[in-house]
């Protein structure tokens, strides 16, 4: 039960506005987090910080012990795998070549490719089922196709840290259970710690180890599924008036909105 | 390992030579190796080429220190180092227009467009006019102060691009606005001083503008070469980090670089190319932007090669030289040729950039 990122204190802004308000959080090594929460609620600029893509206002990120801040980004690059919401790359990349960029904080001008990358690169496309696709460009990849890329590329990267933000975004239902059962696969197969933002509570609910709740940029409940999705804590944060049932499949809890439509005065 | 080679990473082994150890993928290799002979068989032309026309063993033999005296002048003094300055600008330009188009995402990027080489040409034809008709700078201060004038004024049109351009980092979209402005006001600055000035001047400092490489002798060489010996291994050894700046920040981020201080180091390296090319033989257009363009497209790389773009850049420079100088009967300036291939290629740039936002 180590922890593995810490936030301590932490509050980040944009000009005048704090988005993450005086914020404390323990990641356990091993464990899968989900981070939820309203539009706007900090959420994604927590994870940015936690990924050092942001700079804290006060109070400090901890990774591994360590002040994030005072790491140079290639050793942070070295251990924490981080993959943006809407991540861009250039026109005509082929998904191989994407994901040998995933090897770059292990390469200097003089090393740019060794036998490990070639290793590291062919089994992140393994473990992802993409081998075939290696020669394809991404820009023509499907959606689901294409966010497999770009986890291969955090994989190829070889931290056991990852922070993925809303790696389901623009997914068909099919294609989010897809990517989240990759993600518990890593978790399984080889211990990762992984934290992601998710906007869907149910798929929060059954692959997360613990969820962490956030309004008004703090931590309003964080826990187990069970002890967090609860109805009066989805009226407090989402001010949204559901039943929370068990989930047939897996025994999670199962938010069902109830909206005006079916609401008893 | 039979299965190994079979895998995407297996295809482009390693090629290591003790602590270093480099990708090799054959194709990129292939147009380096091809290119480096049509470079050399273009440069050999252009000193064979011309009003007393050589044969290539006299030419071996000139260098050797044989051949009679014309001969000697005639290579040694007036086309070797005519064409070691076509070949040098054309590399600087390339290698500059490359680093610019990975840098900035976009094709249409050049020094042409991030205001550089206007920046250059506002600085050489100020020294050209007032060297002219105010009689502030006469004779040999007047053709060592044209190019000066020229380096010292793309590097600063740069420069002012890359500060205006600079809100908490670099980003290429508004770098290209604002080298569009700044190539405008430089632009217009020429025209005034060309409107103001006298008319002798004016007609040289429209050749000046138009990049030639019409009496360019070894004084030309030795700036561009110097520049080319440090630069190109300062980007090769920078241009590492290339690949993963293709993305967007926080992903490059993500990835161990410092976003800012990576693009400003190799910004800065690509605006001094472009100007010490620009100040040997003006503003030559085009080959900046086309030549990163057609290495890539040949290499079938996500992003220019940066050594194919140099030969390549000089190749292009090289074929135009020879076509400027045997196409007509006078020797048209380089420029005009490039000039002439390089609007319909941007034209299809455009075009084809506009179909592919369509799908």
């Amino acid at each position: 039960m180590s922890v593995r990122l810490e936030a301590s204190s932490l509050s980040i802004g944009y000009g005048e506005r704090l988005v993450v308000d005086t914020l404390d959080l323990s990641i356990i090594s091993g464990t899968v987090t989900a981070v939820i929460g309203p539009n706007g609620c900090g959420k994604s600029t927590l994870l940015k910080a936690l990924g050092r893509l942001l700079p804290a206002r006060s109070g400090a990120v901890l990774l591994d012990g360590r002040k994030i801040d005072s790491m140079s980004t290639r050793d942070v690059a070295r251990v924490l795998g981080m993959l943006p919401q809407s991540p861009s790359a250039p026109e005509g990349l082929t998904v191989a070549d994407l994901v040998a960029r995933g090897r770059h904080p292990h390469q200097a001008w003089y090393r740019q490719w060794s036998s490990d990358d070639a290793a590291a690169v062919d089994a992140a496309l393994e473990m992802t089922g993409i081998l075939d696709l290696a020669d394809r460009t991404v820009d023509e990849l499907s959606g689901g196709q294409r966010q497999r890329a770009w986890i291969s590329m955090a994989l190829a990267q070889g931290t056991d840290l990852l922070l993925l933000d809303e790696p389901t975004t623009y997914l068909d239902l099919a294609h989010q259970i897809d990517v989240l059962d990759l993600v518990q696969e890593l978790h399984a197969s080889m211990g990762r710690t992984i934290v992601m933002v998710l906007h869907d509570l149910n798929l929060a609910a059954r692959y997360a180890d613990t969820i962490v709740a956030m309004r008004g940029g703090r931590i309003v409940a964080q826990g187990s599924p069970g002890e967090v999705l609860t109805e009066e804590m989805l009226l407090e944060v989402f001010g949204l008036d559901a039943r929370v049932v068990e989930d047939p499949v897996s025994g999670t809890p199962l938010v069902v909105p109830v909206g005006s439509r079916h609401r008893v005065p | 390992m039979t299965t190994a080679t079979k895998t995407p990473a297996a295809k482009a082994p390693a090629l290591r030579v003790g602590a270093t150890s480099f990708r090799l993928r054959p194709r990129p290799l292939l147009v380096v190796a091809i290119s480096l002979v049509v470079l050399a068989a273009l440069f050999v032309a252009d000193i064979v080429v011309g009003d007393f026309p050589l044969t290539v063993s006299q030419v071996v033999d000139t260098l050797l220190g044989g051949g009679t005296r014309r001969d000697q002048f005639v290579v040694v003094e007036l086309r070797m180092p005519r064409a070691l300055t076509g070949l040098l600008v054309g590399g600087a330009l390339g290698l500059s227009g490359a680093i610019f188009q990975a840098i900035v995402r976009n094709p249409l990027a050049s020094p042409d467009i991030l205001g550089v080489t206007w920046g250059a040409g506002a600085g050489a034809v100020s020294v050209i006019t007032f060297a002219g008709s105010l009689g502030v700078v006469t004779g040999s201060a007047a053709s060592i102060g044209v190019p000066l004038a020229g380096l010292l004024g793309g590097l600063f049109a740069g420069l002012l691009v890359y500060g205006l351009a600079w809100r908490k980092g670099i980003e290429g979209f508004r770098m290209v606005l604002v080298g569009i402005g700044i190539t405008a006001v430089a632009g217009n600055f020429t025209h005034y001083l060309l409107t103001v000035g006298d008319v002798q001047d004016a007609g040289r400092a429209m050749v000046w503008i138009t990049g030639s490489l019409n009496g360019r002798g070894w004084e030309h060489v030795v700036p561009v070469a110097l520049a080319l010996i440090v630069l190109v291994p300062v980007a090769m050894i920078g241009g590492h980090v290339l690949g993963a700046l293709q993305f967007d920040d926080q992903t490059s981020r993500g990835l161990g670089i410092r976003v800012n201080a990576a693009r400003s180091f190799l910004i800065v390296v690509a605006i001094v190319l472009a100007s010490v090319a620009t100040a040997a033989a003006g503003p030559i257009a085009f080959v900046a932007l086309a030549s990163p363009q057609i290495a890539l497209r040949l290499s079938g790389t996500a992003q220019p090669p940066l050594f194919g773009s140099v030969v390549i850049g000089g190749a292009l420079v090289m074929l135009s030289d020879l076509v400027a100088r045997t196409i007509y009967r006078t020797e048209l300036p380089v420029g005009v040729v490039t000039a002439v291939l390089g609007a319909p290629y941007l034209m299809f740039l455009l075009v084809r950039s506009r179909r592919e936002a369509r799908v």
